[in-house]
């Protein structure tokens, strides 16, 4: 039995400890905003937080994540994920949209550690994250846009 | 194909509204290209369009007859109803239509119902607004009735309609009265400088959903009872099972049966990762003695001799031979073009289920009609008893517009190969779908120009070679005089005024199955005749802009895309390495020009740091996605010239996933700034033309900066 918390909640499985978080997040707990793209951490449309960590749910065994804190586009409620989410809608940066739940996974993560990122900061934090419709340049301004509004804080926002 | 305009309003066109009870109504137009079926059946609700619904809760549901896959249509296609009706825009929504080649067939195609070529806005265009404006009309009337005053005093703004003498309703509250009145034949439509969403900016319709997690694709998707199906299939394409061994399979937790199936064999699990162990724990002999055993080597090497040799012509104005042999200078160029891979972020997936009366099938469904009567054959059903459901895709790219119906017929054999005992939902992996097949055809093709000696283009020779996806499917009728149209798209119609034009064509066989991707014949026609054009500019020692310029003066669409790019481009910037390259292509009725600015280092690596687009697509619905469509255009496109391939070897593909096959990422990303050239003309493509000026423009500033061109792609991490 593997017990972790997922999105604030504790869990326990019996699933297969070899199989990777992403099936179980999809299949087994029914969280399908976190997406399959390449099974290989390539692409990172996987993208969830694990104790606040980026990272690749499809090359997570079950067995690694527990007694972590994993986190999914679901249970985004960092102030980081709102104001990226935000900023993602404002600018309409989505296209298919199906790369987009681990692009602002990954984003919320990196505005977690870094408030103010340069373009260089979110080259090397996004650059595990593709999208065939090529939305960065939307991705890049709006990872600055979630930036400024964090700064400016709630009251501004 | 109808010319970039769409349907002209139809003097027969129908106009019919549906009570839909208590909800409210229906209400839809249609502008004649159903007209045959419109005459044999007059009464049947079912002839007519239905594309617009207002329900008693105020809210107005679009009915969109074609896929979105990220190009923004659900935005578009409600913005254009949206406008008509005099909508709020907080009150619109919007639905997948079901499959009905009477009602939601693309007038742009003829009796099916499908998405491509860049049409869904141009074809629904004016279909789309006769529904919004008729539906304002009855609305009108029927405010007028219970009022008791003059229709033509009644306003109509933002969702409410307002008498001066005090009265106000919102649609909701009219729609049941509306829903008993006749529409008007020939709703009056707004002009241009009515619009009030068209043209501006409306929030995308998508956004929430896909910004949160909430945006259901295919595989998302689950029902009671459900297996999830993967699906081995030949190493080689043409390839077939020879003998299994599915012990292995069989014991692994959660996999429920083991199937053949014509493509295969499929394993069926309880989860998606008891599928892929399963899979994995097959043991199959396949029999290849019919496969393709080629490499891409052998292949390129069959291509290139064939084009040592005359095709079959798609186009021949003037005395080409002749003018070649009395030329001041003649150039050559031959190019080679890879297999390209879709990789569409999502994976081809489909879940079928069968019912007591047919089968539903739920896809990011790109071809409905198409895909509904492929299924019913599978099946032994009629195509009215195959319901689809039509959900938004992660990405297609032309992908999942098969003549075939591809992976929906393999999900059909598996539901069938187990006696529908369960629904099934077919997985591709990465790896399936990257080496699935249907990518865009290699090609090889040979120009050569001619000048005299003023400097002047006086020839041109195009040959190109390259496989047809259309012989022997529905789509043949595009083959016309031995010559695949989408082959030599963007070649035949090449804009430049040169006296004497010849374009050939070969289309050998190869077992390698390949299909339309973003742009088609145009992914390689913008390459060669924009590079090439640059390349006969530089040996006139002409500047390339005012080369093109003087060749283009009836191409004024053309001039005042190329013109308007590069003005917003500005200055170039200069220094070692720099270098700036210009193109201009039209396609699917839009013509794009792209301004590239790049840099190379010593060891010839390089990057492109900012693309100026001009795009004219007529009336732009949405700007904002016109841009956004420019900006994917040009980082797909970007990426397919960098290093996207798909090799074989020995017949088998190399490239399994995105290790190998390495799509653009965003610190490769340029700065792209998008123009829209101004324009009352009806909207044309937006979803392609953005793809075929990238790649050229890119390679004229590299040959500008290197003075090297760049006939061979990909072009790799480093300038060979």
């Amino acid at each position: 039995m593997i017990e972790f918390e997922l999105n604030g909640q504790a869990v326990q499985t019996a699933a297969d400890p070899a199989m990777p978080l992403l099936w179980y997040l999809r299949d087994d707990a029914g969280l399908t905003g976190t997406k399959y793209g390449c099974g290989i951490a390539q692409c990172g449309a996987c993208t969830v937080h694990v104790n606040g960590q980026a990272m690749r749910a499809c090359m997570v065994p079950l067995s690694a994540a527990a007694g972590a804190s994993v986190r999914t586009i679901e249970g985004i409620d960092s102030a980081a994920g709102r104001a990226v989410q935000s900023a993602w809608a404002a600018l309409d940066v989505v296209q298919c949209g199906y790369c987009q739940s681990g692009q602002i996974m990954s984003a919320a993560a990196l505005l977690a550690r870094k408030p103010a990122p340069t373009d260089a900061d979110i080259d090397s934090a996004m650059q595990g994250n593709l999208c065939r419709c090529a939305t960065y340049q939307r991705i890049r301004a709006a990872i600055h846009s979630a930036a400024r509004a964090l700064q400016e804080g709630p009251t501004h926002g | 194909m109808a010319d970039r305009h769409g349907m002209a309003l139809g003097r027969r066109g129908f106009l019919r509204v549906v009570a839909l009870g208590t909800a409210g109504f229906a209400i839809g137009f249609d502008c004649g290209a159903a007209e045959d079926a419109a005459s044999s059946a007059p009464d049947s609700p079912a002839t007519f369009g239905d594309f617009v619904r207002i329900g008693s809760d105020d809210t107005v549901t679009v009915v969109i007859k074609h896929l979105d896959k990220g190009q923004g249509v659900t935005t578009g296609l409600t913005t254009i109803v949206a406008d008509e009706l005099d909508a709020d825009w907080a009150q619109m929504r919007w639905a997948f239509a079901p499959a009905d080649a009477t009602r939601y067939h693309n007038l742009n195609w003829g009796p099916v119902q499908g998405t491509g070529g860049s049409s869904s806005i141009a074809n629904s265009w004016q279909q789309l607004r006769l529904a919004g404006a008729a539906a304002r009309a009855i609305l009108v009337e029927a405010a007028a009735s219970a009022w008791q005053v003059p229709a033509a005093e009644i306003v109509v703004a933002a969702g409410v309609l307002t008498h001066p003498g005090g009265r106000s309703a919102r649609f909701g509250s009219l729609a049941a009265a509306a829903a008993a009145l006749t529409p008007p034949a020939e709703p009056v439509l707004k002009t241009p400088a009515q619009f009030t969403f068209i043209g501006k900016h409306v929030p995308r319709i998508d956004s929430p959903d896909k910004t949160t997690g909430r945006a259901q694709f295919t595989i998302d998707q689950r029902l009671p009872g459900m297996l999830t199906a993967v699906v081995a299939r030949p190493p080689r394409f043409g390839g077939r099972v020879q003998t299994i061994d599915d012990t292995a399979a069989r014991a692994v937790k959660g996999v429920v049966d083991v199937v053949r199936i014509p493509r295969g064999v499929a394993v069926l699990a309880d989860s998606t990762w008891a599928a892929i162990k399963g899979r994995d724990a097959l043991q199959i002999e396949w029999d290849d003695s019919d496969a393709e055993q080629r490499g891409s080597q052998q292949l390129l090497a069959d291509f290139r001799q064939l084009a040592a040799t005359p095709g079959a012509a798609a186009r021949n104005e003037g005395d080409v031979d002749a003018a070649f042999t009395g030329a001041a200078q003649v150039i050559e160029a031959t190019y080679e073009f890879p297999y390209l891979a879709h990789a569409s972020m999502e994976p081809l997936d489909a879940l079928i289920a069968l019912t007591d009366g047919g089968c539903e099938v739920w896809t990011g469904c790109q071809s409905q009609t198409s895909d509904q009567r492929a299924v019913a054959d599978v099946l032994g059903l009629a195509p009215a008893q195959v319901t689809v459901h039509t959900l938004i895709a992660g990405g297609s790219f032309g992908r999942r517009a098969v003549p075939d119906s591809d992976f929906v017929v393999e999900a059909a054999t598996i539901v069938k190969a187990i006696g529908g005992r369960a629904p099934v939902k077919l997985q591709w992996t990465r790896e399936d779908d990257m080496r699935g097949g249907r990518y865009r055809p290699m090609c090889v093709q040979v120009l050569r120009g001619a000048l005299d000696a003023a400097g002047q283009p006086v020839a041109w020779s195009q040959r190109i070679v390259t496989q047809s996806f259309l012989r022997g499917t529905a789509f043949e009728g595009m083959i016309q005089n031995g010559v695949d149209i989408t082959s030599v798209e963007g070649a035949r119609g090449l804009p430049y005024a040169i006296p004497n034009l010849r374009v050939d064509l070969h289309n050998p066989e190869a077992g390698v199955p390949t299909l339309w991707w973003r742009s088609v014949g145009h992914s390689f026609n913008g390459y060669t005749t924009e590079t090439f054009i640059d390349e006969m500019a530089a040996a006139a020692g002409q500047d390339a802009v005012e080369f093109r310029r003087a060749l283009l003066k009836d191409a004024p669409r053309h001039l005042a895309a190329l013109d308007l790019a590069v003005a917003q481009a500005g200055t170039a910037p200069t220094g070692k390495g720099r270098g700036r390259g210009v193109a201009v292509h039209e396609s699917f009725g839009s013509v794009v020009a792209e301004v590239a600015d790049v840099v190379v280092d010593d060891d010839g690596r390089f990057k492109v740091e900012r693309v100026t687009c001009a795009v004219d697509c007529g009336i732009a619905v949405n700007p904002d996605i016109v841009r956004a469509q420019m900006e994917g255009g040009v980082g797909y496109a970007l990426s397919a010239l960098l290093r996207e391939a798909v090799t074989l070897d020995a017949g088998r593909v190399v490239e399994a996933n995105f290790d190998r096959y390495r799509p653009l990422r965003i610190h490769e990303m340029p700065v792209v700034d998008v123009h829209i050239v101004p324009s009352d003309a009806p909207p044309s493509g937006v979803g392609e033309p953005g793809v075929p000026p990238l790649g050229p423009a890119v390679a004229n500033a590299l040959r500008a900066a290197t003075g090297k061109p760049q006939h061979r792609l990909p072009l790799g991490e480093r300038l060979a």
